[in-house]
């Protein structure tokens, strides 16, 4: 049977007590969210930290909200609330079709908004979706809090800039009136993680592109988005030529590769297809369709 | 470390290290033999049992995450000597053949029940996505939940 490592572990009450535990028990000590990336990797003898922070009940930390211009979320919000949240479905589709995607209904449970950006999988479903809305993160360290965006987040798969001694506390997303926003994923079976995925919003204004942005994960795309792709697609009618010209912009910049997942041919042209559906579907919901 | 917590309504109290899976917790420690255990990955969903009223899978949860909370296991689901509708539609619609799976669907369908206490086939099938079964072919699962949900308990147990 396969049992974590020895390790220590204490329950933080703040964003203060947690990160003053984590100073405590030093640098191989680490957070514990929902456990769903972390625990498996505990198990599986992948990870090994010297001691757990448990921020389960670190009640500044969760619910979801509306600030100003911004819906914010807090890190310990889980992926169950997220697929079922009402200010999230006002404004983005995108959040409950790519939750209802994410894992099975159990897993979500569990699983953070926060953890899933911290894990920073290459695979995650959340950093398409966090790429793709240009959302940002606030991380907390002791000597204060600092924004960071979400495009600018990672250094790499399973890094981000969350250092040891800090905590990420909130991940924020600018409401964007008229958008319209999808998600699409090809997963080899129910609850799995992506073969590929894409996850777009687009406004549509005087018939014309005004803003977009395409978030893509699991098919190496750098920062998770398709900046050219967007850039392209900005004062362009909607049509399908310029929908799939842009999406194949977005394909062309991603670099996958093969595994037991698929093929990397076959994911660049998920790539390609699946940016393309949900350009479709997005600018579609942007025009009231 | 010292943890409390309830389980099916009894509080109990032990010593245990920090990496203990709350799976095992239950089974070795209060041997509750109920919730079974069957993977490293967290997919076959065999070890779902509740938290404070949500179903999560126990092998990726450390016991000592559980302290002070609430948990429901397959031996909560009956009151007495009177099966909850979810386990009588398992023997009603042959629901189980070897078993191994059968205390997470359970646990799982009764909590799709409570919150939902009429699922569409489709509704039943996406909550159950997270556990595997290797016999039945989840056809009889579905229907042992769709069973349950046609004949609700006259006196609601509660967890
Ligand atoms: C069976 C299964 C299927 C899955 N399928 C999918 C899928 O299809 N798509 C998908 O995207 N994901 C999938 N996941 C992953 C799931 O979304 C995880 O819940 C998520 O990746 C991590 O969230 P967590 O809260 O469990 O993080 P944890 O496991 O608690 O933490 C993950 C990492 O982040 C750090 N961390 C967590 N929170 C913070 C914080 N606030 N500040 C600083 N560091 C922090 C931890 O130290 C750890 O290093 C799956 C998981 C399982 C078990
Ligand atoms: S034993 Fe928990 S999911 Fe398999
Ligand atoms: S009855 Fe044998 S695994 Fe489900």
């Amino acid at each position: 049977m396969q049992t974590p490592a020895p390790v220590g572990y204490a329950k933080a009450t703040s964003v203060s007590d947690a990160l003053a535990l984590l100073k405590k028990h030093g640098e191989d000590s680490r957070i514990v969210a929902g456990g769903h990336s972390l625990i498996p990797m505990m198990r599986l003898r992948i990870a090994a930290p010297e001691a757990l922070i448990d921020i389960n009940d670190v009640a500044e930390l969760k619910g979801i909200s509306i600030e100003g211009n911004e819906i914010v979320i807090g890190a310990m919000v889980r992926h169950a609330e997220v697929l079922s949240s009402p200010i999230l479905a006002e404004h983005y589709a995108i959040f409950r079709e790519a939750e209802k995607l994410i894992a099975d209904p159990i897993v979500r449970n569990r699983g953070t908004i926060g953890g899933s950006m911290c894990q920073a999988d290459p695979s995650e479903d959340l950093s398409a979706v966090g790429a793709a809305l240009k959302g940002s993160v606030v991380i907390q360290s002791a000597s204060g809090s600092r924004t960071v965006a979400l495009r600018d987040f990672h250094e790499g798969p399973y890094m981000t800039k969350v250092a040891q001694t800090e905590i990420l506390t909130q991940v924020r997303f600018p409401i964007r009136p008229g958008a319209g926003s999808a998600y699409e994923k090809v997963e080899r079976r129910v609850g799995d993680w992506p073969v590929a995925s894409a996850g777009t919003y687009v406004v549509v204004s005087n018939g014309v592109v005004a803003d977009c942005g395409i978030g893509l994960t699991a098919v190496g795309a750098e920062h998770f988005c398709a900046p050219e792709a967007e850039a392209f697609l900005i004062g362009k009618e909607p049509t399908e030529e310029n929908l799939s010209a842009a999406a194949q912009l977005a394909a062309d910049a991603c670099n996958p590769f093969s595994d037991q997942r698929g093929p990397a041919d076959y994911k660049k042209h998920l790539a390609h297809e699946l940016t393309l559906r949900a350009l479709r579907r997005s600018a579609a919901a942007s025009q009231g369709a | 470390m010292q943890i409390t917590l309830t389980v099916n309504g009894t509080e109990y109290t032990r010593d245990v290290e920090p990496r203990m899976l709350l799976v095992h917790f239950i089974r070795d420690e209060l041997l509750l033999r109920g919730t079974h255990w069957g993977c490293d990955t967290s997919n076959c969903g065999t070890c779902t049992l509740w938290v404070d009223g949500e179903p999560v899978k126990s092998c990726t949860m450390l016991a000592v995450m559980a302290d002070g909370r609430a948990i429901r296991t397959v031996e909560g689901l009956a009151n007495g000597a009177e099966l909850d509708p979810i386990q009588q539609g398992f023997i009603e619609c042959h629901g189980l053949q070897c078993g191994f799976c059968t205390p997470g669907m359970m646990m799982t369908g009764r909590w799709l029940l409570d919150n939902n206490p009429n699922p569409s086939e489709g509704e039943i099938r996406e909550c159950i996505s997270g556990q595997i079964c290797r016999c039945t072919g989840y056809k009889n699962i579905v229907s042992a939940i769709q069973w349950a949900a046609e004949h609700p308990a006259t006196s609601e147990v509660t967890s």
